[in-house]
């Protein structure tokens, strides 16, 4: 019996990120700009997709990929307002991966403007998991408090838009939306800031109007 | 907790690795785990023992090697290693940065037996 040390070097997350790339580019040819959505459970994902629909599906096709562990509610709730929904449910998978997505692909209309996916309510496991998005944006509700920038760091970290949501609940609840914003620059000093409110319609058409810019973006990238 | 699911992944290509060598046995395992990966230390050596019964690293042990976050700075060129979250160069303050090390989450290397 010989011993053999030998080196590998291989990602992890490998066959995850080439899925994801696969994803990403035959989207981004057909026009299509994904959007993940990360938040804890609760931070007001599908509210605010509920929200965006009624500003973007008039003029835009849209659809959305649901992730959560059990049940089809969400993608209900987004049905209810005439929107093309799928939902995944990962049976207690604590995240959406790249194969989950690259499954519903043929399903997917090329017609599509947005396709958003949102992901299964955890601040900590989806960060890792790259879905073939253009965009990344994690949710910050005022109720979880203006401190969880730097205790979740790699939500923070691997996403382009932060959306600070619940803001009509801002005075109810000790949230300082400044500190809450220098957290989240602090550990990323990229990320777009946005206040939204799906209760008063806050920063919603602000919210909508980003979203219709990068789609533009990147169809005249791929033009 | 998506440590679970890495381990899976990790174990699909050492099994690959070690049929490719013809190895019998898989003794010795080192990852390299950067502080921004997302994976916990700890959570992957409890996965990789749960794991591991019944395959061909069942005796493997596994050793986890802790990539602390290291950025350059595209201003002025300074490499700093960074214990707290605050992405900014250690020397000029700039936030125009490039990310060397910290969130890598790789397979190093294996130890086999071969006959
Ligand atoms: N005050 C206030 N409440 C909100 C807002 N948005 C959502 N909520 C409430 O927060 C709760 C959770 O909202 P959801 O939209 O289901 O949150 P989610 O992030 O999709 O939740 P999961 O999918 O379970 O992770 C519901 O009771 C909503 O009514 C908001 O802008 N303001
Ligand atoms: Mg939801
Ligand atoms: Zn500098």
């Amino acid at each position: 019996m010989k011993k053999k040390e030998v080196m590998i070097l291989e990602d992890l997350l490998g066959s995850n990120k080439k899925i994801a790339g696969d994803i990403r580019k035959k989207l981004s040819e057909k026009g299509i700009l994904a959007i993940n959505l990360l938040s804890s459970p609760g931070a007001g994902k599908t509210s605010l997709l509920e929200q965006l629909s009624e500003v973007l599906a008039p003029k835009y096709q849209m659809a959305v990929i649901e992730g959560d562990i059990e049940t089809e509610r969400d993608a209900e709730r987004i049905r209810n307002k005439g929107i093309q929904a799928w939902q995944i449910s990962t049976g207690g998978a604590c995240h959406l991966d790249a194969k989950m997505i690259g499954k519903l692909f043929s399903e997917i209309p090329t017609d599509l403007d947005f396709l958003f996916i949102e992901n299964v309510g955890n601040l900590v496991c989806p960060a890792s998991f790259d879905l073939g998005e253009n965009l990344r944006c994690v949710l910050l509700s005022v109720p979880e408090g203006d401190d969880k920038p730097k205790k979740y760091p790699k939500a923070f970290i691997t996403s382009d838009v932060l959306i600070l949501s619940k803001t009509d609940l801002l005075g109810k609840l000790p949230f300082d939306i400044e500190r809450a914003k220098k957290e989240g620059l602090d550990v990323n000093p990229q990320m777009k800031v946005f206040q939204t409110s799906a209760v008063d319609g806050t920063g919603i058409n602000r919210l909508a109007r980003y979203f219709i810019d990068c789609l533009k973006e990147l169809r005249r990238s791929h033009a | 907790m998506h440590e679970l699911s890495l381990i899976a992944n990790l174990f699909e290509i050492m099994e690959q690795k070690a049929k490719q060598k013809k190895a019998k046995k898989i003794t010795y395992v080192k990852l390299k785990v950067g502080v921004l990966s997302g994976a916990v230390p700890e959570l992957l050596e409890t996965a990789f023992d749960i794991y591991k019964k019944d395959t061909i690293a069942d005796q493997a042990k596994l050793e986890i090697e802790k990539v602390p976050l290291k950025i350059r700075c595209k201003e002025c060129g300074t490499e700093t290693i960074k214990s707290d979250l605050v992405l900014n160069c250690g020397k000029c303050r700039s936030t125009d940065l490039e990310n060397l090390e910290g969130t890598e989450l790789y397979l190093e290397k294996m130890e086999l037996e071969i006959e």
